[in-house]
């Protein structure tokens, strides 16, 4: 029975139906109010159900259309290094400071790429560290430190 | 003052030594994205909008917009010299553009580009000039109803456009449009969807969002499957064009031209559709059809022309109406809000430097890229063997520098890696990101002027059929939707896009 149904329709319809699902039941919490004078719960409920519908819509859409092929497996340390940098960067740069938190995720996200070698990575981090550095602290005056209290400054 | 008066106006501005810098910046780096891979003009727009926000209105604008055009040169470098679209609206000129870089003919083709996006680009912003005072003193008169049908039509058409399921796609516009809702609530100030973080009161960041989806997603989705790219043409000699030549690009370049313009100003992505239909065109009208796909240098003229006619041209709806044709144009509504300009029909009136000058802009900026694209276009070769490992790693800095110079709130550096793995989660299930942002973007005006217009009219939803303009524009709404699943529609809209993939 679920051999019949496209994977991708079926998993793309699921998020769909369940943030659907979130958006109206959250909107209940919210005065929903009434054509005439819309609450702020309105919209939220009346679109949420929306695409819990479509949803449904496009996870049937898939039946007996299942994936031909299959698609390329992720790359789990690009999407791992990738974003671990994102929330590293987020997590640090008030506490570290500009230089040492754009060096850390310029090496770690070109570890990401299977080409690269560290060597190449810590090298083409040098770079980065000088030329973000360049523009947005000294060019455009971000009002950033350049190394952060956690480091004593 | 009449249109000569305006667009001397809009040149004085222009030619300020200060703007015509940025607006230099902003075609070279247009073109540097269209170039390199893995990174289109949307995520680069997202990720410099922050920057922009120290600049003048017009100097800001300026640089933005040139972006994007640009962007549509470049990516014809690629899609000719190596066949690999920079830019998906470039897609079609790599069918015969290649084939004439092999043999032996590259300066020919890319010199047919250059020359037919310069003509489309004078005559696109010239239409822009045009109709966009008519359009936005029209436009004036649109009271709640008739935004929020403009809304409607604007987001119902973009899915017609679209590639992939019609279902998919409008999936993703709901969903952008809840996204939209994240934040206080404009008449109450309730706060909605914010898991009480204080920081989402003010709702997403539109940069995050972008950069995320954009941006971040697209990385992931490259590192998948990394492999090199071999770049054939060393060097780019005989860029002039002879007499029998330049006979056969002028009526190719005037057609492309004319359907780039009309298809640019529909939603969505009405500058993909230009180059597919004049490509489609230009194989029928000519008399030696077998030539095409074979290095034919009408396939180059058409669909060049055609890009970025529609390239100009999309800027009309914004410009008046302040609806946004497609995400790049998504993204200059949030640079005119950073600046403080609420985009619309009044910013021709109440700021018509500003207006004339971005047009007038334009037309200095497709000048620069024949000059940047020509000459230079060695360099541009050199670039071309950049390789993206080198490359991604300083988008992903510049994406968290840039989101968290807007207002140093830690919150949206998060929201970018949220919206990294949403994206390309979905991405993978095979919905299209851009409907998902349209979505955010008109989904607070899309509320606004619903609410609006049921308080006038009392709770009745009929008010939308008694207006005959907000009459009009949901018809035709209705009509894009029962087009786009029409299956002699359907068929033709797979050929088109297959060639994309």
């Amino acid at each position: 029975m679920l051999a019949k149904f496209s994977l991708r329709d079926l998993l793309a319809g699921g998020i769909f139906v369940l943030a659907g699902a979130y958006f109206a039941l959250e909107a209940l919490n919210y005065e929903v109010g009434t054509p005439f004078r819309m609450g702020p719960g309105f919209m939220p409920l009346l679109l949420g159900a929306v695409l819990a519908a479509l949803g449904i819509g496009v996870a049937a859409s898939g039946w007996e259309k299942p994936d031909r092929e299959k698609p390329l497996p992720p790359s789990w340390r690009g999407i791992v290094l990738i974003v671990g940098v994102v929330i590293f960067f987020g997590a640090t740069i008030r506490g570290l400071g500009f230089v040492p938190v754009v060096f850390v995720a310029a090496f770690a996200s070109a570890m990401a790429s299977r080409l690269n070698s560290p060597l190449f990575a810590a090298l083409l981090a040098v770079g980065l560290t000088v030329l973000c550095t360049a523009i947005f602290v000294i060019g455009l005056g971000m009002t950033v430190p350049w190394f952060g209290p956690w480091l004593g400054q | 003052m009449d249109i000569i008066g305006f667009l001397g106006l809009g040149f004085s501005v222009a030619l300020d030594p200060i703007n015509i810098l940025y607006c230099f910046i902003g075609v070279l780096l247009g073109t540097l994205v269209g170039v390199l891979p893995g990174i289109g003009p949307t995520a680069t727009i997202a990720m410099l909008l922050p920057i922009t926000f120290s600049l003048s209105p017009a100097a800001a604008l300026i640089m933005l917009a040139g972006i994007y055009y640009g962007a549509q040169y470049g990516g014809s470098t690629t899609a000719i010299l190596i066949n690999l679209p920079g830019e998906s609206s470039s897609a079609v000129t790599a069918i015969d553009g290649y084939q004439m870089a092999k043999k032996g003919r590259a300066g020919h083709a890319l010199a047919t580009a250059a020359l037919g996006s310069f003509f489309a680009g004078t005559v696109g912003t010239l239409l822009l000039a045009f109709f966009a005072p008519p359009l936005a003193r029209a436009a004036l008169n649109f009271g709640a109803p008739e935004y929020f049908a403009l809304i409607v039509l604007g987001l119902l058409v973009s899915i017609a456009l679209a590639h992939g399921s019609i279902l998919k796609a409008l999936a993703m516009i709901v969903l952008g449009l809840l996204l939209g809702m994240v934040g206080q609530d404009i008449y109450t100030g309730t706060p909605r969807f914010t898991f009480g973080v204080r920081e989402l009161y003010s709702g997403l960041n539109f940069v995050s969002v972008a950069v995320g989806i954009f941006g971040v997603a697209e990385i992931l989705r490259n590192l998948e499957n990394e492999k090199g790219r071999e770049v054939m043409v060393k060097s780019v000699s005989n860029l002039w064009l002879g007499k029998e030549e330049f006979k056969r690009i002028i009526a190719p370049v005037i057609r492309g031209t004319a359907l780039g313009s009309i298809l640019g100003i529909l939603p969505g992505g009405g500058h993909i559709l230009a180059s597919f239909a004049s490509y489609s065109a230009e194989k029928r009208l000519s008399k030696n059809p077998e030539e095409f796909g074979h290095g034919a240098i009408e396939g180059v003229a058409g669909p060049e022309s055609a890009n970025n006619a529609a390239a100009q041209t999309s800027f009309i709806p914004l410009m008046t109406l302040g609806i946004p044709a497609h995400p790049v144009m998504a993204l200059m509504v949030g640079a005119f809000i950073l600046q403080g300009i609420t985009p619309g029909p009044n910013v021709i009136n109440d700021q018509p430097a500003l207006f004339w000058g971005i047009i007038a802009s334009m037309w200095i900026g497709n000048l620069l890229l024949v000059m940047l694209n020509l000459p230079l276009i060695g360099l541009w070769v050199k670039m071309l063997t950049i390789p993206y490992r080198a490359l991604f790693p300083a988008i992903v800095l510049f994406a968290c520098i840039g989101c968290y110079s807007i207002n140093q709130n830690v919150f949206d550096i998060y929201a970018i890696g949220f919206f990294g793995i949403l994206g390309y989660g979905l991405i993978r299930l095979g919905c299209e990101p851009a409907p998902l942002l349209l979505g955010f973007v008109l989904g607070p005006l899309l509320e606004e002027h619903l609410r609006r217009a049921m308080i006038i009219s009392r709770g009745d939803p009929m008010i939308f059929l008694e207006r005959p303009i907000s009459a009009t524009l949901l018809g035709l709404a209705l009509l894009a939707v029962l087009i786009a699943i029409l299956p002699s529609i359907r068929k033709k809209r797979k050929e088109v896009f297959v060639e994309e993939d």
